[in-house]
């Protein structure tokens, strides 16, 4: 493991030096301070934020991931020919790529909300402080889940061409397609009670669960009416908590895990 | 107490006795049944100053003409009922007038409607400047005409809705003024039943465990400046015709059940003016006809406005949409209502002669309001990048969405009132 807190140290320094991480960081920055300044209310740039972290980040991460793996092949296969694990190297290359991602995403939205909070004349105003952070792990858990598939895609995919299409697909399904799916199953099966299951379907994808873990914050569970009343009886539970917590945590180990195993049985 | 009892019934009794002809003015002060005995004695016309002190009554029969007033200088004149009897005080006769008084702790039952003051078939009474803490119901008007209730603070500590009764609340009553009263934690902050030509402005009510409002089968009555404020279910008025609101406020009922103003058959009448913010659903309307709503402001609500197809003839005009989830929502796709220049922050269109009317219609209801409508589960979808889609396509494109529910003089500013009355209503 030294070997990969090596790479990983490597890694991090090369994204710090390089311009993308700031470039990254910036443009949640801008889209923060952008939305609490002309938006007026915190709360409702919150929710404005929240699309931007639904629909960017994952594609951000799992386009930028696929094709940073890619361009590191050249210093893989290098690194390969040292006496250097494969299983090393693959966590390395990840914490260095996911990381930064992570940290600039913090704190390119968190700084603008946490000086806002301060300057801000009326207490009202000021965003949750538990909204802000469930905002904030969302975004963290999407980044490690999409940076995960990333990796398994470049690893999978010899061609880089098909790698970014596979990349795209995957993003289209967990994003877009997953939602038409449960909405086409609450339209067939709308004689049945379906709190359950729509639950069920919601915590399996992650961005849906990172969307409705946020949007319960907000007190959106009111406009829902007796479902909207399920959720967050459910999500307010610690079975709920851990159930959601552990959903996030399968969709990062899930395909960090295969990505290792196809990584390892490649032939550079 | 016997000692004062002694002292102070024959001064009083006296007082009685050499009184002239005209009326008098009793000096009470608090002893036991003090103030019941004074009322049985005086006559028609007499004014009761009641010195400060803890008066520790209830059933008193006021069966005359009688003006029942606190001493301005002192400290509270409070009638305690101490939890036990009946109502404090019964008004059986017109023209009585309470003022200045403070009304404490009436029992809780659930046979009888005990209140602070029970007013039954009487006309002119006035009812003003008292304070009403923990009275099960508040003012009780029965069959009771051309009174007014004025100025009052009422509130209750109640927990459960069967064992609350409601602040101000009237049957069978007409031509009543309420006027700036403050209604707080009861049932219902304003009850009415069979109502007609009543007079309600400037009252605040929050904080009441079921409607701040609540009125079902009283015509023609004029609600102007009010505040209705995070009451549990907002506030839900029924079976009226010719209702005329003006200038009021419905804030913060936010909850699964909660509206800011639940409409139902609600004919003819007139919603002017008010300010609809932070509601879960704005104004719900259902089986709502012919009416105007015009000028209001719908802000930060979930829904702004649910109008159900059983609602014919209504007019949406000059009002405001800003920052709502759902500015429209509807259970179908016909549509006999106007909708016509408002403004809806939603809207995108451009204006090229600069009239200030957009060039291209607005359709407020959103593709994914009507799904909700009638796949609630569906909800769980909301913010989700597929639903934005669906909403852009059908915006672009409108096959789904009711073709009649549109805006076609969108404007593009706010509308502005030649002079702004809710400035007035009490915040």
């Amino acid at each position: 493991m030294n070997t990969a807190g090596k790479i990983f140290r490597y890694q991090l320094r090369a994204a710090v030096r390089s311009r993308w991480v700031l470039l990254y960081a910036g443009f949640f920055f801008a889209a923060a301070e952008g939305l609490l300044r002309f938006g007026g209310d915190s709360a409702k740039a919150a929710v404005s934020l929240l699309n931007i972290v639904l629909m960017l980040l994952p594609l951000v991460s799992i386009l930028f991931g696929t094709t940073y793996l890619y361009n590191a092949r050249d210093f893989v296969e290098m690194l390969l020919a040292q006496p250097v694990r494969r299983l090393s190297l693959f966590t390395g290359l990840y914490a260095g790529l996911t990381v930064p991602l992570m940290a600039a995403f913090v704190i390119g939205v968190g700084v603008p909300f946490v000086t806002h909070s301060f300057t801000s004349s009326t207490p009202s105003s000021g965003i949750d402080a538990s909204a802000l952070t469930i905002l904030l792990f969302a975004g963290v858990a999407l980044t490690a889940i999409f940076t995960a598939f990333a990796f398994l895609i470049a690893s999978l995919c010899e061609d880089k061409a098909l790698g970014m299409g596979v990349a795209l697909v995957v993003w289209l399904l967990l994003g877009i397609l997953y939602d038409a799916g449960i909405l086409a199953i609450v339209w067939t099966f709308h004689d049945y009670p379906l709190e359950t299951p729509v639950l069920a379907m919601s915590i399996a994808n992650p961005i849906d669960l990172a969307r409705i873990l946020v949007m319960l914050k907000f007190d959106i569970a009111a406009l829902m009416g007796y479902t909207g009343a399920v959720f967050e009886k459910f999500f307010g539970t610690g079975f709920g908590l851990a159930l959601s917590a552990s959903s996030l945590f399968l969709w990062i180990v899930l395909p960090f895990w295969a990505g290792i195993k196809v990584f390892i049985r490649k032939d550079f | 107490m016997t000692l004062l009892q002694t002292i102070i019934l024959p001064i009083v009794a006296s007082l009685f006795l050499l009184s002239q002809l005209t009326a008098k003015t009793f000096d009470v002060y608090p002893s036991g049944g003090a103030l019941a005995r004074v009322v049985a004695l005086a006559h028609a016309g007499d004014t009761l100053l009641l010195h400060e002190g803890v008066y520790r009554e209830s059933g008193i029969v006021v069966d005359k003409p009688l003006s029942l007033q606190g001493q301005r200088s002192g400290g509270a004149v409070v009638l305690d009922a101490e939890n036990k009897g009946v109502s404090i005080l019964f008004i059986r006769a017109n023209n009585v007038s309470i003022c200045g008084l403070t009304f404490k702790n009436v029992a809780v039952a659930y046979t009888t409607d005990n209140a602070a003051i029970r007013a039954d078939n009487v006309r002119n009474c006035v009812i003003e400047n008292n304070t009403l803490d923990n009275t099960f119901f508040g003012i009780y008007l029965a069959k009771s005409s051309f009174c007014r209730i004025a100025n009052n603070v009422l509130t209750a500590h109640g927990s459960h809705e069967s064992s609350s009764g409601n602040g101000v609340h009237l049957w069978r009553c007409d031509s009543i003024t309420i006027h700036h009263n403050t209604v707080n934690g009861h049932r219902d902050g304003i009850y009415f039943e069979f109502v007609h030509t009543a007079v309600i402005t400037q009252n605040l009510s929050t904080g009441n465990l079921r409607y701040g409002l609540h009125f079902m089968f009283s015509d023609s009555c004029v609600y102007e400046q009010n505040t209705f404020r995070r009451n549990g279910a907002g506030v839900a008025v029924m079976y009226t015709h010719n209702v005329h609101m003006v200038n009021n406020r419905f804030e913060d009922n936010w909850g699964a059940a909660a509206y800011g103003a639940l409409f139902k058959d609600i004919d003819d009448s007139e919603v002017r003016g008010n300010v609809f913010v932070n509601n879960t659903i704005g104004l719900y309307a259902e089986g709502c006809n012919r009416s105007i709503i015009e000028q209001n402001e719908f802000l930060h609500n979930g829904y702004a406005v649910k109008i159900m197809a059983n609602s014919m003839s209504n007019i949406f005009t000059h009002n405001t949409f800003e920052g709502n989830s759902f500015d429209v929502s509807t259970n179908s796709l016909q549509n006999y209502n106007t909708f016509r220049g408002n403004y809806w922050s939603r809207y995108q269109g451009y204006d090229l002669n600069h009239d200030g009317v957009g060039d291209v219609p607005f359709r407020p209801v959103r593709l994914f309001s009507l799904i909700v409508e009638q796949q609630a589960p569906a909800l769980v979808l909301m913010h989700s990048l597929f639903v934005e889609l669906l909403d852009i396509a059908e915006r672009a494109l409108p096959s789904l969405t009711p073709e009649t529910l549109v805006d076609n003089e969108p404007l593009l500013k706010p509308y502005r009132k030649p002079f702004s009355h809710s400035s007035l209503s009490r915040k």
